[in-house]
């Protein structure tokens, strides 16, 4: 039960059943779709950009629990950062998901999104965290092309 | 817990199988994705040992002993094949890669012989990809047209629409014998007939099927048939197409190369007879020795009582499912296989299956290659059980109890 609860953290579960800004912006500026053709998750991500900072950010789609829950604690996290800062944060989260060795510091400076490190045990989700992720790096950078994780 | 009221004594079987003895996150493993692949017995992987360990030659070339063993132990494979489907020759018997490459080849030769432009292939709606995309690569490089025969809610073949479909223009039907997205048993004999009154061939996509229940293609009157050997208790890479006589006869060869051929100059080459003809270069020897030996086992088992044991497992997982709340089954057709397709209400499949896994239950979780069967439900993913002659009630019982894990988990 210890690694279930490790990778099913009671925060992943709240955001999987009450995703935070789980809707469609009426003033986004940059918009992109992900897709993970193994398990089918989708998500759009909006985001609302002025001077470089995100005024606003919201998602929608279907997914699992740790998709969803990712996706909703992603737009907590991003609102009111400017995009460096938010590549940053995306950096740092998916080097606590992919390399060993990198708990501690980077975690820590994860603040919150640190409650994903446990998905790092489990190798076939890990895509399941990062695809709202690098939903978000495409909406950013004004991409079309729909993101997928293969 | 249940105990099997038939004779069929599973621990002795389960000894057989040396996976069946790991364990999985510190729990022994519940092994439940068969219909991805199967598990192998001891008499497979020693036949591939001993294939390689005093066998091992090239097959059909060499003078020297060594490689007379080595043709002499495909060709026996291929006699056991002949047997196992009840072919009347064995040169109908083709060794290629899996049911996927069956149905490429009959797709990449009979079928670009056969549809032409306003040519019609007949599918169903529960078809793997493997049997879907060939024959869409097909149509659009042929401009024929797909015609796809509608299931109803519980997954079962609509036959009326089937048999209303077959037209002046249908040129092959490609149809499964089992479902693997639900475990519907589709009634081939009654749709061959159908088939044949108008003249037009079958392939029937046996992957899930041969493992499970008898297959006597004689009986069936199909065309052609085709089956996977992993699924079968034997190795991965090799597999089986059956094709008759006069119809392969007919066809171009799939791939050039050597074994395949009676002369070659650059002028002209002269094919090889069946089944050599569509075995173009060094075959998978040691895989055929090894499905071979499945097969064997599988027979000394008998298919009748490895499909009623199955079936005794799948009505008694199916009761357990369904008295579960929030558990609803996909696939509910009266003629089944042992499958189990099913949803948890507010919990995707992935999670429920990195909940099983860790509690040593090796499920699916996806959209098993069937997204039209998905999409025809409405849903984004089912998890899958799926179940074999060496699973047994106790494990049904813990795959409940796994499930018990995903309700705590997410309330």
């Amino acid at each position: 039960m210890s690694d279930l609860r490790e990778l099913y953290q009671q925060v992943i579960l709240d955001h999987n059943r009450k995703p935070r800004n789980f809707r469609t912006l009426t003033s986004a500026t940059g918009r992109a779709e992900g897709y993970n053709p193994l398990c089918g998750d989708r998500v759009t991500v909006e985001v609302a950009l002025e001077d470089g900072v995100i005024r606003d950010i919201g998602f929608q789609g279907s997914g699992c629990a740790i998709s969803k829950a990712s996706a909703s604690m992603m737009t907590a996290a991003l609102k009111g950062k400017t995009v460096s800062a938010a590549e940053e944060t995306f950096g740092r989260f998916r080097t606590m998901l992919t390399e060993n060795g990198s708990d501690g510091e980077v975690a820590g400076r994860l603040d919150k999104l640190a409650v994903f490190a446990g998905v790092r045990e489990f190798p076939s989700r890990i895509k399941c965290a990062t695809l709202p992720w690098h939903t978000v790096h495409a909406a950013l950078a004004g991409k079309t092309e729909p993101v997928t994780t293969e | 817990m249940k105990v099997s009221g038939s004779s069929w004594d599973v621990e002795r079987i389960r000894k057989d199988f040396p996976i069946l003895h790991e364990e999985v996150h510190g729990k022994p493993l519940v092994y439940l994705d068969n219909a991805a692949t199967s598990q192998k017995p001891h008499v497979v992987i020693e036949a591939l040992v001993d294939y390689y360990a005093k066998r091992n030659s090239n097959v059909h070339r060499g003078l020297h002993l060594l490689s007379e063993r080595a043709t002499e132990a495909y060709e026996e494979a291929r006699a056991r094949i002949q047997r196992f489907l009840n072919a009347a020759h064995s040169r109908e018997i083709i060794f290629v890669r899996g049911a996927t490459e069956g149905i490429n080849l009959v797709a990449q030769t009979y079928g670009r012989r056969a549809v032409g432009a306003g040519d019609e292939v007949v599918i169903t709606a529960l078809e793997h990809h493997s049997n879907i995309v060939p024959w869409q690569m097909l149509c659009e490089e042929k401009h024929g047209t797909l015609r796809v025969v509608p299931i109803n809610d519980a997954g079962k073949v609509d036959v009326e629409a089937y048999e209303a479909m077959l037209g002046e223009r249908t040129r092959l039907v490609a149809i499964a014998h089992v479902s693997n997205a639900l475990g519907t048993i589709l009634p081939v004999q009654r749709m061959i007939e159908a088939a044949h009154q108008r003249d037009i061939p079958v392939l029937v996509d046996g992957a899930q099927a041969a493992p499970h229940l008898r297959v006597d293609v004689q009986a069936l009157g199909c065309d052609f048939y085709t089956f996977s050997g992993h699924k079968t208790y034997g190795p991965t890479g090799i597999g089986v197409l059956y094709g008759k006589t006069a119809l392969l006869e007919q066809m171009p060869p799939f791939h050039g190369g050597g074994d395949m051929i009676k002369s070659v100059s650059f002028e002209k080459t002269v094919y090889n007879d069946l089944p050599y003809k569509f075995e173009a270069g060094t075959p998978h020897v040691a895989g055929a020795v090894g499905l071979g030996a499945a097969l064997g086992y599988l027979e000394d088992l008998r298919l009748d009582r490895i499909a009623a044991y199955e079936h005794e497992l799948l009505v008694y997982a199916t009761d357990r499912l369904s008295a579960l709340p929030g558990v609803r089954l996909i696939g509910t057709a009266r003629d089944k296989a042992a499958v189990l397709s099913f949803v948890v209400e507010g919990v995707h499949a992935h999670d429920v299956g990195t909940i099983l896994d860790l509690e040593g239950i090796a499920v699916r979780a996806g959209h098993h290659c069937a997204m039209p069967v998905m999409t025809r439900f409405d849903i984004a993913a089912t998890t899958r059980a799926s179940l074999a002659l060496y699973n047994t009630y106790e494990e049904i019982d813990r795959l409940i109890d796994g499930l018990g894990k995903v309700r705590e988990v997410f309330g």
